[in-house]
C-alpha cells in the first residue's frame, strides 16, 4: 500500500505530466530538426510558428463553438486543427517565398539564415499578438478528465490521487500517430525519399532530378503541420499565451540538439530526455520518500534538488553538457 | 526709491498671502495611466467629491476653498511620479499631497520630493509593509492598511477555522513577497505551521511543477498570495487538476468576480479577505458614488475621500495650511477621542474643530491611524459560496 501510494504520487506529479510535456517537445523538436536536416539552418521562428498555428486553430474553434459544433467529450480544437495547419502552412510558405528563397538563391551561410529566422520570429511574434493579443486564451472544451484525482481515490481506496486529463491523453495519442505517419512518409513515399536524399546530399539529389523547390515546399508544409499540432496540444494542455511559445524555443532546441540535430528519432528521444529532466530535477520528493522510507529515515525537508524557478536552466544545462561531451547528440545528427 | 521698493515687495507678499487664503491646492498624485488605471478614476472622483463638499460648506480656515490638482504617477513609473510631484509643489504650490497610489512610486516620491520639501503625503492605496518602517520624518500617512495587517487578519481567519498547517505560495514581486512574509511571521507566531513558502512567476502556461512541490510539502489548505487573472489562477487550476489541494485561502489580490467564474464550482468553500469596510461609512460612500457617477466602494475610493478629509480637518485644527503646522494634527483628527464624523458630515466636523472641539474621523473606510500613521485596516472576510464571493463578516 505504501509503495502503491508512492508510485501513484510520483506518477501524478512526474510521470504523466512529463510524458505529455515530452510529447509536445518531441513534436516541436521534430519540426526544428527537419528544417535543420533539409534546409540546413536552425529555425528560431519555430516557437512562433507554433503560436501562429495554435492561434488560427483557436479562432476557428471559437467560430465552431459559436455555431454549436463540437466533438462531445473531445475538444473542438481537434476539429479546427486542419484549418490551423493550413493557416500555418500558408504563412511559412509565404515567408519562404518572400524571405528564405532570396537567401537560398544566394547560397547564404547557415549563420545568416539563423539571423534571418530571428527576424522572421519577431515579425510572427508581432503578428500573433496583433491578431489575438498578448493575453492568455482558453479554448479547451469537452470532458476535462479521463480520471480525476478524487475519482481515482474513491475507486482504488488509496490516499493519493492520480489525475489523467483528456488533454494529456490526446497529446500522447496524437504524438504517437503523428510520429508514425511522419516516419512512414519519410521512408515509404517518393516525396519522403526525395526529401531524405536532399538532406543527405544536396548536389547528388539535384543531379538525380529532384526538384529542390518542391522538396522545400513539402518540408515547410510538414513543419507547419508539426508545429501547429505541437502548439495546439500544448495550448490544450497548458493554456495558450503567445509569450510561452517564445519561451518554449529553448527546451525545443535543447531536445533537438540533445537528440542530434537533423535526426528525427533523436528529436523524439531528446524531447523526452528534456521533459523528464526538467520535471524530475524540480520535483519535491518529500511525499514519495515518506511513503517509501521507514519512519526513522523520513525526510523533514522538501528533498527538492532545484526550485521550480530553474526549470529552464535544466534544459540549458543539459544542452551545454551534450554540446561539450557529445556534440553530435545522442543519435549522431549532422554536425555541419 | 528704497521705500517704494519695500512697499511694493510688502504689497506683493500680502497679495500672495491673500491669494493662498482664497484657494488651498491639494495634489492628487495617482496612476491615471498604468496597471491600476481602472481604479484611479473612482479614487480621484471620490477625492474631488470631498473637496466639493468642503467648499460648499464654506471652505476651511475662514473661507478658503480647496482645489484638487491631478498629476500622473503611471503607478510604476518612478521618474514620471517624482517629476510630477516636483511640479505640483514648485509650480502649483500645493499644500498637501494625496498620493501616490502604488507602493513603489509612493516610496520614491516620499524620499525624493516630499521629505526634501517638507510636504505631507497621505496615500490612499499604497499597502507595502516596507512603507511602515521607512524613514519619513513624520510626513507620510496612509488611509490604506499595510499588507502586514492583512497577514494578521488572514492568520485570525485561519485560526478561527481551526486550520493549523498550510502551504503558502506567492507571486514573485514586492506585493506577494511582502504579504507572504507578513503572513508567515504572524501565522507561525500563533502556533501555525507553514509547510512550504514558495514563489511562483506570473504569466507561465504551466504550474504543475510548482504545484507538485506544494503538494509534496502538504498542508490542510493552500494560501495563494497572487493575482486572480495571473499565476494565482494557474496555481489553483493546477492544484485542482492534480488533486493536490481542494481548498484555498484567497488574499486581496485573489478576490474578484472573475475567479469563481474561471475556476468553477470547485472553488466553493474557499475563503479569504480583502481590505474594505462595511457599515454606515461604506453605505454613504456607495450612495455618494451613485449620485455622482462613480463607484463609491471601488477599491481605495473611500480611502481617497478620507485622505482629502484628513487634510482639511488637520488644517482647520491647526489653523494653518502650512504642512509644517498641520502635520501634527492629522493623527488627532483621525483618532478618538472626539465626535465620530462620517462621509457627508465634513461640515459638521469642521464646525466642531472651529469651536475648539475634538473629532474622531471615521469616514468611508473606518479610518483609525495606528503606528507610524497608517490605517489599522478593516477587512471583509470573503467566502466563495455558489460561485460568488460572499462577505461573511468584517474584521
Amino acid at each position: 500500500m505504501e509503495f502503491l501510494n508512492a508510485f501513484v504520487a510520483f506518477s501524478n506529479f512526474v510521470i504523466v505530466p512529463a510524458i505529455a510535456y515530452g510529447s509536445q517537445l518531441a513534436l516541436g523538436a521534430l519540426g526544428v530538426t527537419l528544417i535543420y536536416g533539409i534546409l540546413r539552418f536552425s529555425n528560431f521562428a519555430h516557437g512562433d510558428t507554433m503560436a501562429f498555428g495554435a492561434m488560427v486553430t483557436i479562432l476557428v474553434t471559437w467560430w465552431f463553438q459559436s455555431m454549436g459544433i463540437n466533438l462531445g467529450p473531445m475538444p473542438t480544437a481537434l476539429l479546427a486543427l486542419p484549418f490551423g495547419i493550413a493557416g500555418a502552412a500558408l504563412l511559412v510558405l509565404a515567408t519562404d517565398r518572400m524571405v528564405y528563397r532570396f537567401y537560398r538563391a544566394q547560397k547564404a551561410a547557415p549563420v545568416i539564415l539563423v539571423i534571418v529566422s530571428m527576424g522572421v520570429m519577431f515579425v510572427m511574434n508581432g503578428l500573433v499578438r496583433f491578431i489575438i493579443g498578448p493575453d492568455g486564451q482558453q479554448f479547451a472544451d469537452g470532458e476535462r478528465f479521463i480520471i480525476s484525482a478524487r475519482n481515482f481515490k474513491t475507486m482504488t481506496g488509496l490516499s493519493e490521487g492520480l489525475a489523467f486529463r483528456t488533454s494529456q491523453a490526446i497529446t500522447i495519442v496524437t504524438a504517437v500517430i503523428v510520429v508514425a505517419l511522419l516516419f512512414w512518409f519519410l521512408n515509404k513515399t517518393r516525396t519522403g525519399k526525395s526529401m531524405r536524399a536532399f538532406s543527405d546530399n544536396e548536389d547528388l539529389a539535384l543531379l538525380s532530378g529532384i526538384n529542390p523547390e518542391r522538396v522545400v515546399a513539402y518540408t515547410w508544409i510538414i513543419v507547419a503541420a508539426l508545429a501547429t499540432i505541437a502548439g495546439v496540444l500544448y495550448g490544450l494542455d497548458k493554456g495558450f499565451k503567445p509569450f510561452t511559445y517564445f519561451q518554449l524555443l529553448l527546451p525545443i532546441f535543447a531536445s533537438a540538439i540533445v537528440g542530434g540535430l537533423g535526426n528525427p528519432l533523436g528529436a523524439i528521444a531528446g524531447g523526452f530526455v528534456i521533459a523528464f529532466s526538467e520535471v524530475t530535477v524540480t520535483y519535491a520528493y518529500k511525499k514519495v520518500l515518506i511513503y517509501l522510507l521507514p519512519e526513522s529515515l523520513e525526510p523533514s525537508t522538501l528533498v527538492q534538488l532545484l526550485s521550480t524557478d530553474y526549470k529552464f536552466a535544466v534544459s540549458f544545462a543539459i544542452l551545454i553538457i551534450v554540446l561539450l561531451f557529445k556534440p553530435t547528440g545522442l543519435f549522431k545528427g549532422n554536425t555541419a | 526709491m528704497k521705500k517704494l521698493l519695500m512697499a511694493t515687495a510688502a504689497t506683493a507678499i500680502m497679495a500672495a498671502n491673500a491669494a493662498s487664503a482664497d484657494e488651498i491646492k491639494l495634489g492628487l498624485l495617482l496612476g491615471y495611466t498604468g496597471p491600476i488605471e481602472s481604479l484611479t478614476g473612482h479614487m480621484a472622483s471620490a477625492a474631488d467629491l470631498a473637496i466639493a463638499e468642503i467648499n460648499e460648506s464654506g471652505g476651511i480656515l475662514g473661507g478658503s476653498t480647496l482645489a484638487g490638482v491631478r498629476a500622473d504617477t503611471g503607478c510604476i513609473d518612478n521618474g514620471l511620479a517624482t517629476s510630477n510631484a516636483e511640479r505640483l509643489i514648485a509650480a502649483e504650490g500645493i499644500k498637501g499631497l494625496v498620493g501616490g497610489d502604488c507602493s513603489g512610486v509612493t516610496g520614491a516620491v516620499l524620499q525624493n520630493v516630499a521629505i526634501p520639501n517638507g510636504m505631507v503625503m497621505i496615500s490612499p492605496s499604497a499597502t507595502s509593509p516596507a512603507l511602515s518602517t521607512v524613514e519619513d520624518q513624520g510626513l507620510f500617512f496612509r488611509t490604506a492598511p499595510s499588507d502586514a495587517r492583512e497577514g494578521q487578519v488572514m492568520t485570525e481567519i485561519l485560526m478561527d477555522r481551526g486550520v493549523k498547517s498550510v502551504a503558502l505560495t506567492y507571486t514573485n514581486n514586492d506585493y506577494g513577497k511582502g504579504l507572504a512574509d507578513a503572513f508567515a511571521e504572524s501565522f507561525v507566531a500563533e502556533g501555525g505551521e507553514i509547510t512550504i513558502n514558495a514563489a511562483h512567476e506570473d504569466g507561465k502556461a504551466d504550474y504543475s511543477a510548482e504545484v507538485g512541490a506544494l503538494a509534496s510539502a502538504g498542508g490542510d489548505i493552500l494560501v495563494v498570495a497572487g493575482y486572480l487573472d495571473q499565476g494565482g489562477l494557474g496555481i489553483i487550476n493546477a492544484s485542482l487538476d492534480s488533486g493536490a489541494f481542494d481548498q484555498f485561502v484567497l488574499p486581496g489580490g485573489m478576490i474578484g468576480d472573475s475567479l469563481p467564474v474561471n475556476v468553477g464550482p470547485a472553488l466553493n468553500g474557499s475563503y479569504g479577505q480583502i481590505a474594505g469596510s462595511g457599515g454606515r461609512g461604506a453605505e454613504t460612500m456607495a450612495e455618494f458614488g451613485a449620485a455622482n457617477g462613480f463607484e463609491g466602494t471601488s477599491p481605495y475610493a473611500p480611502e481617497s475621500y478620507d485622505a482629502v478629509a484628513l487634510f482639511a480637518f488637520a488644517m482647520e485644527a491647526a489653523g494653518s495650511a502650512e504642512p509644517g503646522d498641520y502635520v501634527g494634527k492629522i493623527l488627532e483628527v483621525a483618532n478618538a477621542p472626539g465626535e465620530e464624523i462620517y462621509p457627508g458630515e465634513l461640515a459638521k466636523g469642521l464646525e466642531i474643530l472651529r469651536n475648539g472641539g475634538d473629532i474622531d474621523y471615521v469616514g468611508g473606510s473606518a479610518v483609525e491611524l495606528i503606528g507610524p500613521g497608517e490605517s489599522a485596516g478593516t477587512y471583509r472576510e470573503i467566502e466563495v459560496q455558489d460561485g460568488k464571493n460572499v462577505t461573511v463578516r468584517f474584521r
